[in-house]
């Protein structure tokens, strides 16, 4: 919600708050659902503005190449004209369009072998087992038994923005998501990345609470050790 | 503060609760899942330890820094065929 404030001539203060767009499309999900069934091109161009960028990003976390990642955001949409007039608001309308998007990449990447199906198997090589961190940062015999070897220094509170600006490091944190198991890439792209709740990520992605959070914990862990040297200052 | 007193402080303080612990759980505080009993230890912990707050706000500016990853617009080529394949759609939806 973003807030305008005007003051009149008399001297009061009137402040109004606005929705953002993110938020309209949220609070009238109803509405907006009726309008594409209506067949409004407008809401449908929106609509698309406004998550083609988040699609793109999760498909690029299934399949092997940015133009097949382009062309599942594609099938997602004609999925999307086929499904609309049936969708029933069962679950809302992000989390619907997110599915499909899943579905459409899951059989693209085992197409193009980047996806492989989650068995038992798989959960060993996501490496869901065992600490985050290796035992070999901790002391390991003595009364210090469990602390750190070398501590963690502080960051500069600024810092992560500025790093950011460094397309290096910019480039650097996408190769490390890039580089993550899938199922770690896929929680941490929708999590951090796009800011949706693990309930939406869980029926998303079909995942317990608890898996979700321990494959987000490895995937931030990664992530926050390859961001490291850069605000530290190393190799900015 | 003496490392060996303050170790002593929080083995007492927070259930012995290591770094090594502490750092496996911080995305269970982040994500607000752990149990009050373990919150509270989690605070002791942290209210004692520099090393392990350093790790907490690294952790969270790692957060941060993620959710500002600019995103990529489809191409506008992919755009206009999606609005070409909608008017097919709106058409052979009212006929």
């Amino acid at each position: 919600m973003s807030w305008c404030i005007w003051q009149w001539p008399s001297g009061l203060l009137c402040a109004l708050a606005v929705p953002t767009l993110h938020e309209t499309i949220q609070l009238d999900e109803a509405g907006l659902v009726q309008a594409l069934q209506r067949g409004d091109e407008a809401v449908f161009s929106s609509v698309m503005d406004w998550y083609s960028g988040s699609l793109l990003r999760l498909a690029m976390a299934y399949v092997p190449s940015r133009a097949v990642a382009e062309e599942v955001v594609q099938e997602t949409w004609m999925g999307v004209l086929e499904g609309i007039g049936r969708f029933e608001g069962r679950s809302s309308f992000k989390t619907w369009l997110f599915r499909i998007l899943t579905n459409r990449a899951k059989t693209r990447g085992t197409r193009e072998r980047r996806y492989e199906p989650l068995g038992l198997a798989g959960l060993n090589s996501e490496g869901e087992e065992g600490p985050s961190l290796e035992d070999t940062l901790f002391v390991t015999e003595g009364s210090g038994k469990g602390h750190w070897i070398d501590p963690p220094q502080g960051w500069d509170p600024d810092t992560p923005e500025r790093a950011l600006l460094s397309k290096e490091c910019r480039m650097a944190i996408e190769a490390a998501i890039h580089g993550l198991p899938d199922k770690q890439r896929q929680v941490i792209t929708l999590r951090d990345v796009e800011g949706m709740s693990s309930e939406e990520i869980c029926n998303i992605l079909d995942i317990s609470e608890t898996n979700q959070r321990v494959l987000l914990h490895r995937a931030r862990t990664k992530v926050r050790r390859v961001l490291d040297p850069y605000v530290r200052g190393d190799n900015i | 503060m003496d490392n060996n007193f303050k170790q002593q402080l929080m083995g007492y303080m927070a259930g012995n609760f290591t770094c090594k612990e502490m750092a496996e759980l911080v995305t269970d505080y982040l994500e607000g899942s752990l149990t009050l009993t373990q919150r509270i230890r989690f605070q002791m912990h942290m209210g004692l330890c520099l090393a392990c707050r350093n790790y907490l706000s690294q952790m969270k500016y790692t957060v941060a820094t993620l959710r500002q990853l600019p995103s990529d617009p489809i191409p506008p080529k992919i755009k206009e065929e999606l609005l070409r394949r909608f008017q097919t759609w709106k058409k052979g939806k009212s006929s």
